[in-house]
């Protein structure tokens, strides 16, 4: 139940951006969901891509320092108070969320939200149980 | 002002004869008490009387922060420990400072030479010197300190910090000499604009500047910005701390060397070889009145050059050109001298941090700014910001607390921190002096 996430360390100058998407184009890599987390000096890009290793290969090739992370990917009504019930759900079980980002694409009427937990068994266990929709990596990479 | 007539003006034949028999009595004593001296000399084929000249002095071995480091801490003392009152410190090349001792006599010699320096920039008794040099384990503040009072000055005993509290204490109490370094000089020249207060209306004479590499431009603009007259001074640890040459305020010239207790040699830093007065090289102490820390032929890693010609000022003593350089990779940061491979240490001390660093040096409103660069590697990379911000500030606390300078950390990419041929370049100083 869980969602693999590369994350790249990029430093805060133009163009490092670019330049990984462009390792990632060139090998063939599709991007399903980011986000980008900076500071004054260094950002950190995250990605959850259809292939992990290839997409690691390449940046790491490239000179880049690629970490990898599990993360959860939950499916959240796209309606009022769909993303504020599963936080809800969260916070009454005093799990603390690290960060979030949306997924680009939907799943039936639904948006995917990424969570990275501190604690990620703990979280899916508390998900599972209030009837909240967890997604499988296989079943993401492919989405 | 010439504080000690006798012997700043001595002619130069009996100057050179109190110089050699001092030579002499030094390295009888050296030979006798210091181990590290006698295997030195042991190993060249010399003894102590084999030097029948001042000109045989280049025939006696090198001594260097390396051999000061094998020593530490007390090894290279040459009287026992009952005998030493003082012990002060400076930077090493990696964990370890240097460590150099005075007796009583020695700190009284000490305190002779800072007054004579303090009197060659201007200073007499009745004078009120505000001494924003750091004590402590720096010679720079307890020197000048003990030089005030033997001059017969008043003293204040401000050390470094606090600047807005310090122009208000130069308004207040009405100093007449300034010490401190040079650029700490123009940064309480600016806090003092900032703070509303022109130095013109404050009562400084003039300011005895060092510990650190500055130019003649730089002396202008503290002169202009000041309102005072900027000369510079010398000194380091291993020799005695500040004293061991002052410029005179008449000629503002080269700075006299106290010779009737350190003989100057300037040397090829490559060859070793002496070199004639007038060409630049490393400069190379010998001290002959020392008595706990005597120090024989010490490479200085400090370029310099000799003037012989005669100062209108009236001191016989030779003039050193003002530094213009290391030999090595040695940084003066806010007046604390720093090696790059001390940083290397801090960071190899920690946990999964590579030794791809640089440290880049700049100067803003006339602060040392130090920024410590370092590639982000697989082992300390994290998804989350506050782990990589928490490892900066970890970082600048372990340099800050291990060196004593404040340094900014900056994560960057792997490879980034250009390297020639293969070797990293570790410094970028963009200080323009």
């Amino acid at each position: 139940m869980r969602v693999e996430q590369i994350s790249v360390f990029l430093e805060n100058k133009a163009g490092r951006l670019s330049e990984v998407t462009r390792i990632l184009s060139e090998a063939g890599v599709n991007i399903r969901a980011l986000s980008l987390a900076d500071t004054s000096d260094f950002g950190i890009l995250r990605l959850i891509v259809n292939d992990n290793d290839k997409a690691k290969e390449a940046l790491k090739r490239n000179g880049f320092t690629v970490g990898k992370t599990d993360v959860v990917a939950v499916e959240v009504g796209d309606h009022p108070g769909g993303l504020h019930k599963i936080l809800d759900v969260l916070y009454q079980a005093n799990v603390n969320v690290e960060y979030m980002y949306a997924f680009v694409q939907q799943s039936g009427n639904n948006a995917v939200i990424i969570f990275r937990f501190d604690n990620l068994e703990e979280a899916v266990k508390i998900l599972t149980q209030n009837g909240i929709k967890v997604i499988d990596g296989s079943v993401l990479y492919g989405m | 002002m010439i504080y000690n007539m006798e012997y700043e003006t001595m002619p130069r034949e009996a100057l050179e004869a109190i110089q050699f028999k001092r030579l002499q009595a030094t390295l009888e004593r050296v030979y006798a008490m210091v181990p590290f001296y006698r295997n030195k000399f042991h190993e060249a084929g010399i003894t102590p009387s084999d030097v029948r000249a001042l000109s045989d002095l280049h025939c006696l071995p090198f001594t260097t922060k390396q051999d000061l480091r094998d020593n530490y801490p007390y090894g290279m003392f040459a009287v026992p420990m009952d005998n030493v009152v003082r012990i002060h410190a400076s930077s090493g090349t990696t964990g370890k400072p240097t460590v150099v001792g005075y007796t009583a006599r020695d700190i009284e010699t000490w305190a002779e030479l800072m007054a004579r320096a303090l009197a060659s920039g201007g200073a007499s008794r009745g004078d009120i010197i505000h001494n924003a040099y750091g004590y402590g384990l720096f010679t720079g503040g307890l020197g000048v300190h003990y030089g005030a009072e033997k001059l017969g000055a008043s003293v204040i005993p401000i050390s470094g910090g606090n600047t807005k509290r310090q122009i208000m204490i130069m308004k207040d109490f009405r100093p007449t000499i300034l010490t401190c370094t040079p650029s700490y000089a123009l940064h309480l020249g600016e806090v003092a604009q900032e703070m509303g207060v022109d130095f013109q209306g404050l009562h400084f004479k003039s300011g005895v500047f060092g510990a650190e590499p500055w130019s003649e431009e730089m002396r202008q603009e503290i002169e202009r910005k000041l309102h005072l007259s900027a000369v510079d001074i010398y000194g380091l640890s291993e020799v005695l701390g500040p004293g061991v040459a002052v410029e005179c305020i008449d000629a503002k010239n080269g700075l006299h060397i106290a010779e009737d207790h350190f003989i100057a040699e300037i040397i090829d830093p490559e060859t070793g070889e002496v070199l004639p007065n007038g060409k630049r090289g490393e400069l190379v102490f010998t001290s002959i009145t020392k008595e706990a820390f005597p120090i024989v032929r010490y490479r200085t890693r400090d370029i310099s050059m000799l003037h012989r010609e005669p100062c209108i000022c009236g001191r016989t003593h030779v003039r050193m050109s003002r530094v213009t350089g290391r030999t090595d990779d040695m940084l003066i940061i806010r007046g604390v001298n720093v090696f790059p491979s001390q940083i290397e240490s801090v960071l190899m001390e920690m946990e999964g941090v590579e030794p791809h660093y640089q440290l880049v040096v700049d100067r803003k409103d006339n602060l040392d700014l130090l920024t410590v660069r370092v590639e982000v590697g697989e082992h300390i990379f994290s998804d989350e910001v506050r782990m990589l911000q928490t490892l900066e500030r970890k970082i600048s606390k372990n340099i800050k607390e291990f060196l004593g300078v404040s340094a900014k950390v900056k994560l960057v990419e792997p490879k980034t921190i250009e390297r020639s041929e293969g070797k990293a370049k570790r410094v970028i100083d963009n200080r323009v002096l």
